[in-house]
């Protein structure tokens, strides 16, 4: 079973995130922050990590930037998962090292779309 | 909504789009003939229905583009667009070259545009293998707002997460207000135009490849019959059709045979 860390300072959307990656068979942990969620990955590096942008303590951007950087820490694929909505900020998470981005508001089609399409090949 | 009336539209439909619409979906009739109904000034729908056989050509058409459905996703099931990528593509090029001619792919039932733009994106990824010879698209679709709409280029946000890496989205796509508008490049390679699946395609000539995905469910046995019979003569001896997912051709015609190599690709026979 892959396993999935959701990071985004709203319960809501962690709650409404965690509930679709576990219908498709991912186990999931949560963080509250960037921060929350580098020490939880070096405890135990999860496989894929759905990220939001803006947040306090440490930003989303922030927090790739700082897993890429760390041994082991290229292995997580990463969706980021923001309002932040131009091709600019985009770039800039995939030159970071994200593998995926989506876009607020999604639906479940696109929730699974992306996290089942980074398994596929 | 009167009986009759569902009688009349269902007619229409049958005759004009051979699109079969069943007495259960007569909730769906009244909601999306709604809008026509206020756009054109009737009373009613069952005012609507009585002068439809006799209406304007504009009025019918707005009938046949409310009643037809348009969905579509980028790279929808995927595994066409690979099988087009990685046999169909080089299959086709390699046929153009010989017979020293553009490779020529068409998309039947293009609704939005998600469709021939997918092709366009890898057409574009492989611009080198073909562009000795040139390459091209030809999209059609019945309804002229879906046609309007994928001519136009512009998505929602939703529309471009569906199917479209973020990466596809960044390299072919500029965002204008909340829309996304595909780049003009892509755009230059599709040529849209109204077709009927009901009439002949002869005007549109030879194709290497025809996409006609998820519309053929609509249509009855005998009406799905002459259609493969007009896609099949515009393709070459071993050209290809690509069909929806759902969607076989057993018991429907015999002038496609299934590759036996790619899911969904049916073959005219060698
Ligand atoms: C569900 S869409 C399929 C879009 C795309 N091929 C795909 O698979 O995503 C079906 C399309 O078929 C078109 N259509 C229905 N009847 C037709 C006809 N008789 N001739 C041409 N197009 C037709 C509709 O207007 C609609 O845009």
């Amino acid at each position: 079973m892959k396993t999935c860390l959701i990071v985004d300072d709203s319960t809501v959307i962690r709650k409404v995130a965690r509930r679709i990656l576990e219908e498709i068979g991912f186990e999931v942990d949560e963080a509250e922050d960037g921060k929350e969620a580098f020490e939880k990955c070096a405890k135990n590096m999860p496989d894929s990590i759905l990220l939001d942008w803006n947040m306090p303590v440490m930003s989303g951007l922030e927090f790739l930037k700082k897993l890429r950087s760390y041994v082991g820490g290229e292995m997580p694929k990463i969706v980021f998962c923001t309002t932040e909505n131009d091709i600019g900020h985009i770039a800039m998470a995939l030159k970071a090292g994200a593998d995926e981005y989506m876009m607020k508001p999604f639906d479940r089609e696109i929730l699974e779309g992306k996290f089942l399409g980074l398994y596929q090949d | 909504m009167l009986e009759q009336s569902v009688a009349i539209i269902a007619r229409f439909m049958q005759q004009k789009a051979g699109i079969q619409l069943s007495a259960n979906k007569i909730y769906m009739i009244e909601a999306r003939l709604e809008a026509v109904v206020k756009r054109f000034g009737f009373a009613h729908i069952d005012a609507l229905a009585a002068s439809l056989p006799m209406a304007m050509g504009e009025v019918q058409q707005a009938v046949i583009d409310a009643l037809t459905t348009n969905e579509s996703f980028f790279f929808r099931d995927q595994k066409p667009f690979d099988a087009f990528e990685q046999a169909l593509l080089p299959q086709a090029i390699a046929r153009a070259r010989d017979e020293d001619r553009k490779v020529r792919i068409w998309c039947a039932a293009a609704a939005t545009g998600q469709e021939p733009y997918s092709l366009a994106m890898i057409l574009a990824a492989k611009k080198h293998s073909w562009l000795h010879q040139g390459a091209e698209i030809v999209a059609t679709d019945l309804s002229q707002t879906a046609l309007s709409r994928a001519k136009s280029g512009l998505f929602t946000q939703f529309e471009v997460q569906r199917g479209l890496s973020a990466q596809q989205l960044v390299q072919h796509f500029t965002k204008i207000d909340e829309q996304w508008q595909i780049a003009p490049a892509l755009q230059h390679m599709v040529q849209f135009e109204v077709h009927n699946l009901l009439h002949n395609p002869a005007r549109l000539g030879q194709f290497d490849t025809i996409f006609c995905r998820n519309v053929l469910i609509y249509f009855d046995v005998e009406t799905k019959r002459q259609i493969l019979t007009h896609l099949a003569r515009q393709l070459p001896p071993g050209g290809a059709l690509v069909l929806g997912a759902s969607e076989t051709l057993v018991g429907v015609s015999d002038q496609f045979k299934p590759d036996p190599n790619l899911p969904m690709v049916f073959r005219r026979p060698e």
